[in-house]
């Protein structure tokens, strides 16, 4: 038997992170629901097993997605975990043929050239030795990239590089050091025995010149081992459990397993899984407009991790849904931005990182129903005049009357059967509430708005405010059909309701967060516009689009600083110089609006003006077109 | 209160030097903004749920800051975070933060007596 | 006698009273004026406040002052270049004079702010929602009337529209819209006998010469509302009245009123021709965007450009009594630059 001193600290530090994991898979699975534990069990006989495989491959390894994304940082991304990977498997296969004896302990294969020094020499070995000296040096190029990028993040692409605890400085410096001292260990040891392939036995030949490499071969094994070891120890505890825990998050995701509203293991899965690569700061506005950098996913995530309390920042984010298009890993950024704003308004609880180095427990956050109505001062709902289609301008689209005025005369237009639900104000639609995590109190207004809604008796309703429509659609129990007005006005004219005129206008289009990503609603509006006016592209289309700044996601930032992301905005969106920059949603115009000298204006004030009055009486849409279903994002 | 032999059920002066200013202190220190409010009553008069019972953020927000919180703590609830108020706000004040903490601070037992 | 060339910018009140006062006293005048008339916004406001004379009085004057043999007029004209160099400007307009100045004169004056942009308030949307300049129109024709030719009863005069307000870009106050909602009010009242007339404001800034007079007389002689509080919102009905949605702040509850008219006090901007003139001779301008003067109280005339000066209502909003002290202040300042340069 093989053994040496130094291999205990590899030893320690492996079995300590094998049996962690165990430990921690038994819970994170004691603690999924029912439902997602049948997901789970499910998924892993089924096909969804060879999917996670093939994803684990592609995205855990190759990191195809940062490659897409950023090729310089994926290929740092890249090297270090397929080049570790391929590694530590042909290390396996070369201590199991050329070793001893077959099935090593696992530090034979680590420290493979320590007890075997003189392999390597001839032949098949040579070749053998070349294959595992290429892959150290994939391993290295990767490396030396990341230190470059740790000091100047421009180099890799990345306009900003996430900020360290100390911990996780520790766990960095061992993990850098793990390969250089390999590199340096075998080449020294190769050095005293003249072998080693290229890379390992040249320099060890070369340092063998002037150095005595036996002696200082020794000290290296060991520091090789103990980064080895202190890296693993040091894993749970820091982002480098994103290595582990995106296994876990792409056989959940596979089976089907989705974030939902409340915390439990997925979301704290998806919390260890991100690698802190940096992309969402990259993507969010709040950084390039405002300079804002310490709420983004990956700073919130972080927090999450080492339990501190998430109030300010979960708050802060404009909840635009740049981020989700663009996260590697696939983390559901705003689905567990939602939860911790949950958890906020159930009253913050502070957890300490001992504690929470072997479980995240949060409890139960839900907030308690305690018998007392909010709003019960709103007002009974009466029978109403029945109608064909409701038209509900929204809050924010009575400080636009510009948009309730044309939209009035659309209707008009159309000859069907419409009233106005909230032309004197009606009740908030409950988004915003939802939206700063105090779910219990929109169902209130949910409930009120639903019923007048039923008792209207409409077939349609038809909304102004994207941020209405998205939780009229995904949170509201309604039977008939729930419309963008964008979405609606696209019906009128392929039914031939409405006929316009074309104005020869260049055109530009924003979508708002919440038609857009939000509901995914990117089409019917640039169709709508090209009936009437030349739509020209922006640069920012469709999952690529900009927030005008003035989303009611964020309460906690300032004025000044929205008005800085809207100049900009507006900016990028008016580069190419239209006439009018057109936009489907009130607070977008309201925010853009004062932010260019650029004409704002709304799809419904475009095509009003382009309407032309119709020809006969209509009564009812034949039939309505198809609706995307929606995607939830938030 | 009791004075001269008989109770006053309502003081007839605002207490500016005993009233607690906690609350309006906490909101200061995490919204900076709550300090550029000129009282114009454009919150108040755009509101959404003004627009169903007697609501107004203006009013709040100046009882907070002479420490008359009782009646902000009965209401505060009554907003429903639209937001119009802080489209129309002409000093750019944050309306819903300030909501927001206040219902915080009202749950943080150590700030306030009432 | 003392000689040089000056070159105005700027063909309104500051404009033109600078280039009388230089002429005066021997400088050769080039004026240049965007329009083709002089005399900028007073020319289109029929009276003026405080006392409510007709503006045609310092239009006439400012005429007097510019007709002088020193004055070349340049009416229809804009500056496309200007080159500084050996104590000279070399300034070519737009259409293709060059004109050589030993001095310039900056007095560009204001913008009104462009009430749509209030979109709340309804101007541009709803018919009867009128601006102070367009009322102005209205007394110069001699008739006040709605758009379906009825005769307001009952009119709304709204404070503050595009100034002290962060979302209107403004922040500062414009100083001058709280006089002329008074003054229009009275003369409201003048017009039509049994209007009655309210005016919502979040501050009365009544701090010029005659005004806190002009005030109290409207309330005491012509029966003015007032009510403080900030218009939110502008509706309309189905018989087309318009709706303010306001709070009576000094009652504490939200009022809502029916009007046939309402009348919006816009306030004063940095004018385009100003940001035009700032890019092309490289004039500092301050966070309120007018024209940044060298010394806020003892040289509001001087800019950041030597040989350049600044007059007028480029600099803030200023009224006209102040404007021709201002402008006159700025002949001083060219006077002695010049007068230094000469020995």
């Amino acid at each position: 038997m093989q053994f040496d001193p130094f291999v205990i600290p590899f030893n320690i530090g492996l079995y300590f992170i094998l049996i962690y994991a165990v430990v921690r898979s038994i819970i994170w699975f004691r603690d999924l629901s029912r439902p997602d534990k049948l997901r789970l069990q499910r998924g892993f006989f089924g096909k969804a097993f060879g999917q996670s495989l093939k994803e684990i491959f592609l995205e855990s390894l190759i990191h195809r997605k940062i490659l897409r994304t950023n090729p310089r940082l994926g290929y740092m991304h890249m090297s270090l975990a397929f080049g570790w990977f391929l590694l530590i498997l042909f290390g396996t296969i070369e201590a199991d043929i050329f070793g001893e004896k077959h099935l090593n302990p696992p530090y034979k294969a680590i420290f493979f050239k320590f007890f075997n020094p003189e392999h390597g020499i001839t032949g098949f070995e040579a070749a053998y030795a070349f294959l595992m000296d290429l892959i150290l040096l994939f391993i290295l190029s990767g490396l030396f990239l990341a230190v470059i990028k740790r000091f100047t993040p421009k180099v890799v692409g990345m306009k900003k590089s996430t900020k360290l605890k100390s911990l996780d400085k520790l766990a960095l410096t061992s993990l850098w050091l793990i390969f250089p001292a390999r590199l340096i260990a075998e080449s020294l040891t190769s050095g005293e025995y003249s072998t080693g392939s290229f890379l390992t036995g040249s320099i060890g030949s070369w340092l063998a010149t002037f150095l005595p490499a036996g002696e200082l071969a020794y000290p290296f094994w060991w520091l090789y081992s103990l980064s080895l070891g202190t890296f693993f120890i040091l894993l749970p505890v820091t982002r480098y459990l994103h290595i582990p825990a995106e296994l876990f998050l792409i056989f959940m995701r596979n089976s089907g397993i989705r974030t939902g509203d409340k915390a439990g293991s997925y979301s704290e899965i998806q919390a260890h899984s991100c690698s802190s690569c940096g992309i969402c700061i990259d993507q969010c506005q709040m950084n390039f407009s405002a300079g804002i950098n310490n709420i983004q996913p990956a700073y919130l995530i972080k927090a999450i991790r080492g339990n501190e309390d998430t109030s300010e920042i979960a708050m802060n984010c404009l909840m635009c849904g740049r981020c989700d298009q663009k996260c590697p890993v696939g983390i559901e950024i705003s689905a567990v931005r939602m939860i911790q704003r949950r958890e906020v308004y159930s009253g913050p609880e502070f957890r300490n990182t001992w504690k929470g180095y072997f479980r995240l427990r949060n409890g139960d956050h839900t907030p308690k129903p305690n018998g007392h109505h909010v709003y019960d001062y709103l007002p009974e709902v009466a029978a109403a005049e029945k109608t064909d289609i409701l038209y509900f301008a929204g809050c924010m689209t009575h400080l636009t009357p510009a948009v309730s005025r044309s939209m009035v005369k659309i209707l008009d237009a159309s000859g069907l059967k419409w009233s106005f639900l909230d032309k004197d104000g009606g009740a908030c639609c409950g988004r915003p509430l939802m939206l700063a995590g105090n779910d219990r109190e929109a169902r209130e207004l949910i409930n009120h708005t639903s019923e007048l809604i039923w008792k209207s008796g409409a077939h349609t309703l038809v909304t102004s405010c994207p941020i209405c429509y998205k939780v009229f659609r995904e949170s509201y129990y309604l039977d008939i059909e729930v419309l963008h007005h964008t979405q609606f006005i696209k019906n009128l004219i392929d039914e031939d309701l409405v006929r316009m005129n074309f104005l020869h206008k260049r055109v530009a289009y924003h979508t708002p967060c919440e038609l857009g990503r939000g509901t995914q609603v990117y089409n019917e509006p640039k169709d709508v516009i090209r009936h009437v006016a030349i739509l020209e592209e922006t640069g920012y289309e469709d999952e690529n689009s900009l927030c005008c700044g003035g989303s009611l996601g964020n309460i906690k930032i300032s004025y000044r600083d929205r008005q800085k992301i809207a100049v900009d905005a507006a900016a990028r969106l008016t580069s190419r110089n239209p006439e009018i920059l057109i936009t489907s949603c009130p607070l977008c115009k309201k925010t853009l609006s004062a932010a260019t000298p650029t004409k704002v204006a709304d799809i419904s004030e475009i095509v009003a003006e382009a309407v032309i009055i119709p020809k006969t009486e209509k009564t009812s849409l034949k039939h309505s077109l198809p609706v995307a279903e929606a995607v939830n994002i938030f | 209160m009791e004075k001269f032999g008989f109770k006053l059920s309502k003081p007839r002066v605002i207490d500016f030097d005993r009233n607690d200013k906690s609350v309006a202190e906490f909101i200061h220190a995490n919204e900076p903004s709550f300090r550029l409010c000129i009282e114009c009553g454009g919150c108040s008069a755009t509101c959404t749920a003004g627009n169903f019972i007697p609501f107004s953020l203006r009013e709040l927000h100046i009882l907070l800051k002479r420490g008359e919180t009782e009646k902000v703590k009965d209401n505060i609830e009554k907003c429903m975070l639209c937001g119009k108020c802080s489209l129309v706000c002409p000093r750019g004040v944050n309306t819903r933060n300030i909501i927001e903490l206040a219902k915080r601070a009202f749950k943080i037992p150590e700030l306030h007596a009432v | 006698m003392m000689a040089g060339n000056v070159v105005v910018v700027g063909g309104g009140v500051a404009g033109m009273e600078v280039a009388g006062q230089l002429a005066r006293s021997g400088c050769m005048v080039t004026l240049i004026e965007k329009e083709s008339f002089t005399g900028g916004h007073v020319r289109e406001w029929h009276h003026l406040f405080p006392d409510r004379r007709n503006s045609r009085e310092v239009t006439d004057y400012l005429d007097r002052q510019i007709d002088h043999d020193n004055i070349t007029l340049m009416a229809g004209t804009t500056i496309a270049r200007m080159e500084y160099g050996k104590k000279v400007f070399t300034v070519d307009t737009d259409n293709g004079t060059s004109l050589s100045a030993d001095a310039v004169v900056v007095a560009t004056g204001f913008d009104l702010f462009r009430s749509e942009r209030k979109e709340e308030y309804g101007y541009g949307i709803y018919d009867n929602v009128i601006t102070s300049a367009d009322l102005e129109a209205m007394f110069r024709n001699g008739a006040i009337k709605r758009t379906d030719g009825t005769t307001p009863e009952k009119i709304g005069i709204v404070h503050c529209v595009g100034s002290r307000d962060e979302k209107a870009g403004n922040i500062y106050c414009s100083k001058l819209c709280c006089i002329t909602a008074v003054k229009q009010a009275m003369e409201l009242k003048e017009h039509i006998s049994d209007a009655k007339v309210y005016c919502f404001y979040m501050d009365m800034r009544m701090g010029g010469a005659l005004y806190e007079e002009t005030y109290r007389e409207s309330q005491e002689k012509y029966g003015i509302n007032f009510i403080r509080g900030k218009v939110s919102e502008v509706g309309e009905t189905i018989d087309h009245k318009l709706i303010v949605k306001v709070e009576d702040t000094l009652v504490g509850r939200p009022l809502r009123m029916e009007l046939d008219m309402i009348v919006l006090m816009a306030g004063m901007e940095m004018s385009k021709g100003g940001v035009k003139m700032a890019q092309i001779f490289g004039l500092k301008t301050g966070e309120n965007r007018f024209f940044a003067a060298a010394d806020h109280h003892y040289g509001s005339n001087a800019s950041n450009v030597e040989a350049l000066f600044l007059a007028g209502s480029c600099t803030a909003p200023m009224n006209i009594t102040e404007t021709i002290s201002h402008a006159r202040a700025a002949a001083a300042e060219v006077i002695n630059y010049l007068r230094k340069a000469e020995r």
